[in-house]
């Protein structure tokens, strides 16, 4: 992906050289003192930041499929709910439905003895089911809308064919339009996987510590402004690059080439 | 029902002005960002098709730093070393600690993220331009000013207005990030209202009906615009759309 020779302008040596010295000036003239006594929790908050990315995507992509099918092929009963899903959800920011959510359900549910006697309520006093929710749904709002693009991007014939040669509708779609609507879309979903990973810190305004709550608590406890915030902004650039890099290898093998065209961000 | 239009009614009893006066700094916050990064996002892309080595490497890192961390991180980021440097100056004038207004802060620091989008929408619109009608306004002895003004940003208006008119969706959106470091918009107001009243769903389903008023508000104006813009171009789908 980068070329080494690329990098081997002057310009860019320079420019280089200038870039290590700001990140050697950082290291020592910066206070760093506070990492060993936040590091345990900022581990913790590393791995709630994944699992949550890791399980939002894959749970609201399960939800998009449908939402783009109804919207691309679906009767008007469907179509109607599923576009209008998706445009609430696009419409209005995730801020928002995340607080509606918390707050909204977090006081409806008490008043319901029935749902304070069940099973699930010591997980519905805590913070992280609304997260889930709120982050899933957002997903499959955009995806869905993704998706549906991507459904009617699959070429007639192919479904044409599928049908003549009596294949049952489901193995149709498992087989024939999933995988090519999925395959033309893989550049976009990278992107949107990078704009889920930067919905993610939101969920620290629900008291759910992911490593952006972490870095809050260190500059409300130290006073400490810009340390943790270049360290998390670090942190969110890398991982964001191991979403492109994964995405691009992900192309590379099932589109066979490196299709260059994924947006980054 | 009638108890939640109480709340929602315009006069103090009711919580309605309130969040009318968020929405409307909201969208002042919006439409300012909107501005300043269109300006930024105008530079960007001439500076990163027509600028030198240095100039198109540092913009390919502002880019793309913009686009990988989150919003909420830049904002933060932004708003302590904006009223830093603003605070450096002061003290350096002789004057006090000076208070930055929400509107202020809040229009420099998403003005300077959406830069970074507008910057990559535009150099794409101005890339789709057919090079021949900018070189013909060159050959003619075209002051490169005046090409951008007459030639390339009209040709490439109609390119650019999609992506334009999702990254306005996306500065509506982002002003509510603004709650979180305390602005009085929309968002924060809605909580406030809310968690005084205890109509959690009342006040967050009003906020959510006005955010998404705005956003189908500004998709029909944006596709007149577009409208406008493709004006005398073939078009491209045979009128499908």
């Amino acid at each position: 992906m980068i070329d080494f020779k690329s990098l081997m302008q002057p310009h860019r040596i320079v420019m280089m050289l200038i870039f290590t010295g700001i990140v050697i000036w950082c290291a020592v003239s910066l206070q760093w003192d506070w990492i060993p006594k936040y590091g345990p929790l900022a581990l913790q908050g590393i791995w709630t930041t994944i699992w949550l990315l890791v399980v939002t995507v894959v749970l609201g992509f399960l939800l998009a499929v449908p939402l783009g099918l109804a919207q691309a092929v679906g009767p008007w009963y469907l179509a109607a709910p599923a576009k209008a899903f998706c445009t609430i959800i696009r419409g209005t920011p995730l801020l928002l439905q995340l607080w509606l959510l918390y707050y909204g359900l977090g006081s409806l549910f008490p008043q319901f003895p029935w749902i304070r006697s069940s099973e699930l309520w010591p997980y519905l006093r805590q913070a992280w089911p609304y997260a889930v929710l709120a982050l899933t749904l957002s997903y499959a709002g955009y995806e869905g809308e993704v998706m549906r693009g991507a459904f009617k991007g699959v070429a007639k014939g192919q479904l044409e064919a599928a049908k003549s040669f009596g294949m049952p509708r489901l193995t149709m779609f498992r087989r024939i339009w999933l995988p090519q609507a999925i395959r033309n879309v893989l550049p976009t979903l990278g992107g949107e996987t990078i704009l889920q990973l930067k919905a993610t810190p939101l969920v620290a305004t629900i008291t759910v510590v992911d490593i952006y709550a972490v870095s809050s608590r260190v500059r409300s406890d130290t006073f400490i402004i810009y340390e943790p915030l270049l360290l998390l902004a670090v942190f969110y650039i890398l991982v964001a690059g191991v979403i492109a890099l994964g995405f691009h290898w992900l192309e590379v093998k099932v589109l066979g080439t490196g299709r260059r065209n994924g947006s980054f961000g | 029902m009638a108890q939640s239009a109480e709340l929602l009614s315009l006069s103090p009893p009711g919580w309605g002005g309130n969040l009318l006066r968020g929405l409307s700094h909201s969208l002042q916050i919006a439409f300012g960002a909107y501005a300043l990064g269109l300006v930024i996002g105008l530079f960007g892309a001439y500076g990163k098709l027509y600028g030198g080595k240095v100039t198109r490497d540092l913009l390919a890192i502002y880019t793309t730093v913009i686009r990988a961390v989150p919003e909420l991180v830049l904002i933060l980021i932004l708003y302590y070393v904006g009223s830093d440097i603003i605070n450096k100056i002061s003290a350096a004038m002789g004057g006090g600690r000076v208070e930055v207004s929400g509107v202020g802060a809040g229009i420099w620091v998403l003005g300077i993220v959406q830069g970074a989008y507008a910057t990559e929408v535009l150099r794409g619109a101005i890339q789709a331009v057919p090079p021949g009608q900018i070189e013909a306004a060159k050959s003619f002895g075209m002051p490169a000013f005046m090409t951008m003004r007459r030639v390339t940003i009209p040709a490439m208006m109609s390119f650019a207005v999609p992506g334009l008119a999702n990254l306005w969706l996306i500065a509506t959106k982002d002003t509510a990030l603004l709650a979180v470091v305390g602005f009085n918009e929309l968002t924060l107001e809605t909580r406030q209202a809310a968690s005084s009243t205890r109509a959690y769903f009342t006040f967050f389903l009003a906020a959510g009906f006005l955010y998404l008023m705005v956003t189908l508000f500004s998709g029909g104006i944006f596709a007149r615009i577009e409208k406008w813009a493709r004006r005398g171009q073939p078009s491209l789908k045979g009128g499908s759309r």
